[in-house]
């Protein structure tokens, strides 16, 4: 396939963890993370964990949407669709995720509640205009690639006078999580970030001075096909052997340093940012996540149901999900993972996503544990 | 006076009518319906009985009988390369052909939905009998019922198929031994991709046709090459990852796939790429595993390939020893990963 095959060569692969292997050096140890649930999902389905040297670690970070989704938020989805007899929408993924009372918008959909999967924000406006006698909820959730496709429909539902879709809005932002990441006390030292590679298309490269000024952390903003990935890791690993604390961009075929303005524009329209937001495993984080302005209240679920209140959820106490998404913790090292908590029967949201980090590890890396030769 | 004006009967109008719930009652409406539409179709000696059942021949000496079932719920009900009717009578035929059985007797049972057209019902009914009859299976009894409208999805068929299996021996899921190769018989993800790309709210313009066909003369020739065939199966919903690991599972052993020789078509890879899909996941309704001794690979992959319906056919990977049972591939990207069942339904990434 043109323009897909040509980053997943296995000869090019080669060279590049042939490289790597000569950078890494035998004195050090790298404890590179990338931040992104696109990125880890590449990682393990390429099979590349295995193609770094030893002494090259890498952490799975919190940039899987589906995995910070706190239980709180999820709860008001099922309250909706249960309760308030709306059409619930939202991405396939999002409906696994485990939420109070072992329910999650899967169970709620079997308990009679109308909830339906969604490919697209689109698809979600379309559901709304062609069913005018019920009220439809489009459960947005996503860091800033997937915000300005909400921001849009949302503008097009005030545009043609909808008055029968809202949104329930999750968007968050991948800034702020970084630097709780590299801020918290408890948390291990990094010596690199993978940078993720679709918000960058949106936020641009620059962004991200602000928190390698700050952390003297180098980040290299990489694509999500397994050599872009080997390659961002390669000038990490020359960041870190020479010192350097520098935003380098590996994604240059998409991703500009101011990103995409049209887009940003988009967003800030529709979009104020939240006084806080709660993320799951991160706690309640300052100025992280967006709220519909009061411009378009009357498409924001939160002011259309105003009983509709959020309370905050612990997670499963066996669970190691917040942990794993600040990186303290390899999914290998929960005491339920693979036991009681499976792709299929999830407990901890790390679980339900392909690009959580428990889930691809299960799913593609759990072999590597077993020792039977 | 006409055929009809004396027999008291107005005929069934095909063209404009739709199923309603007398077609279900088993009174005038209903015989009409399996007079007009399915015993006209799917004629034979045994349904020209007009029996509640069919009294079959047993099987020649030295043979076993095989019997096996499927039900059909698939939508759209007509896809590019098939419809529920041909695959029907080709998902319970692959079946038998799996356990190395000649298939020869179908029954069908018919769910229709009150209000589905009765012309779409002829399409899929003549479909089924254009199926059986090129893969030389007889339809020898049925059943029809009909549900409310809003409880089901125009119409779901289930299909049980008796055939019989030559000799003592035959492929069984639980025969793979270390050391014994693994062998596909063509491109995989053909039968979801179509589907997929006619399913609502997510239709695309492709080229996908599905692969859906009878497979036993494929079987019949392998087996007649005399290769030690361990197990047969057709990879269908759960798609080439699931079957390995149910044979994995039921066999206690391990498996070691090698990426790049697993033949994808490009339409299908570019189709998975964009949502985000798998092809070891998608599913297939004419292709099949081969587990057979290392030392018949050779024959078996030569009969295989001279078979208009595998010349794709590929040795993929081989059977080890490991109490996990685990599924591994090795990735054309030169890493290794594991290849886990299916989780749930394939659900496309959302960033």
């Amino acid at each position: 396939m043109k323009y897909v095959d040509e980053f997943r060569d296995g000869s090019l692969a080669q060279n590049l963890t042939d490289s790597i292997a000569l950078e890494a050096q035998h004195s050090r140890a790298y404890r590179l993370m990338e931040f992104c649930g696109g990125h880890t999902h590449a990682l393990s389905r390429y099979g590349l964990l295995g193609m770094l040297p030893a002494n090259v670690q890498m952490i799975h970070g919190p940039g899987c949407p589906v995995c910070v989704l706190p239980i709180g938020r999820v709860d008001l989805a099922i309250r909706l669709a249960l309760e308030y007899d709306v059409i619930l929408c939202s991405y396939g993924d999002c409906l696994r995720v485990p939420a109070s009372d072992q329910m999650s918008l899967f169970k709620a959909k079997a308990r009679g509640g109308d909830v339906r999967m969604v490919y697209s924000a689109l698809d979600a406006l379309k559901l709304a205009s062609n069913n005018p006698m019920r009220q439809v909820v489009f459960f947005a959730i996503g860091f800033e690639t997937t915000t300005p496709p909400t921001a849009s429909i949302i503008r097009q539902a005030q545009a043609t006078g909808l008055t029968n879709f809202s949104v329930l809005c999750n968007h968050v932002l991948t800034l702020p999580a970084m630097e709780a990441i590299l801020t918290r006390p408890d948390s291990v030292p990094l010596q690199g970030l993978v940078g993720p590679a679709h918000v960058s298309t949106v936020i641009g490269s620059q962004p991200y001075q602000a928190i390698t000024a700050r952390f003297h952390v180098p980040i290299v903003i990489s694509g999500f096909e397994p050599l872009d990935l080997l390659q961002g890791i390669l000038m990490l690993l020359r960041q870190v052997n020479e010192g350097r604390a520098e935003v380098e961009n590996e994604f240059i075929r998409a991703v500009t340093p101011a990103g995409n303005r049209k887009a940003q524009a988009l967003v800030d329209e529709v979009f104020e940012v939240r006084d806080s937001f709660e993320w799951r495993g991160l706690g309640s984080l300052p100025a992280s996540g967006l709220k519909i302005r009061a411009a378009f209240a009357e498409f924001d679920a939160e002011c259309r149901y105003p009983d509709l209140l959020y309370a905050n959820v612990p997670d499963h106490k066996a669970c190691e999900c917040g942990a794993i998404l600040r990186g303290e913790k390899r999914p290998q090292d929960c005491k339920i993972f693979g036991t009681v908590c499976t792709p299929d029967n999830p407990i901890g949201s790390c679980m339900v996503s392909s690009e959580g980090a428990c889930a691809a590890h299960y799913t593609y890396g759990r072999f590597s544990e077993v020792k039977w030769f | 006076m006409s055929k009809s004006k004396s027999a008291y009967v107005r005929p069934l109008d095909i063209k404009h009518g739709r199923v309603d719930m007398s077609h279900g009652s088993g009174g005038r409406a209903s015989a009409q319906l399996i007079e007009t539409v399915f015993a006209a179709a799917f004629d034979n000696e045994y349904l020209r009985q007009g029996n509640d059942g069919a009294v079959l021949p047993l099987p020649p000496a030295n043979s076993r009988l095989v019997m096996s079932t499927d039900a059909h719920v698939v939508s759209p009900l007509f896809f590019p390369g098939g419809d529920i009717g041909s695959l029907s009578v080709h998902g319970t035929v692959n079946d038998l052909a799996m356990m190395g059985a000649r298939p020869l007797w179908l029954s069908a049972s018919f769910i229709l939905e009150e209000g589905f057209a009765l012309s779409e019902l002829q399409r899929i009914v003549n479909s089924m009998a254009q199926a059986a009859k090129a893969a030389g299976v007889t339809i020898v009894t049925g059943d029809t019922k009909v549900v409310e409208r809003g409880k089901g999805d125009g119409v779901y068929i289930s299909t049980t198929g008796v055939g019989y299996v030559q000799g003592v021996t035959s492929p069984s899921g639980d025969g793979a031994r270390a050391g014994d190769a693994i062998l596909l018989s063509g491109a995989i993800g053909d039968h979801g991709m179509a589907i997929m790309s006619q399913r609502e709210g997510l239709e695309f313009d492709s080229a996908i046709e599905s692969d859906s066909v009878a497979l036993h003369e494929l079987v019949a020739v392998m087996l007649a090459t005399g290769a030690e065939i361990h197990v047969l199966r057709d990879p269908t919903r759960g798609g080439l990852a699931t079957t390995l690991n149910e044979i994995a599972r039921q066999s206690g052993v391990g498996m070691v796939l090698n990426e790049g020789s697993i033949p994808v078509h490009k339409q299908v890879l570019a189709a998975c790429e964009f949502l985000g899909l798998d092809p070891l996941y998608v599913a297939n309704e004419g292709k099949l595993v081969a587990i057979c001794a290392e030392a018949d690979v050779g024959k078996l992959l030569d009969a295989m390939r001279a078979h208009p319906l595998a010349p794709l056919a590929a040795v993929i990977g081989f059977v080890i020893a490991d109490e996990a049972c685990f599924v591994q591939m090795n990735t054309k990207l030169g890493g290794r990963r594991m290849v886990d069942w299916l989780n749930g339904d394939q659900l496309p990434r959302i960033c």
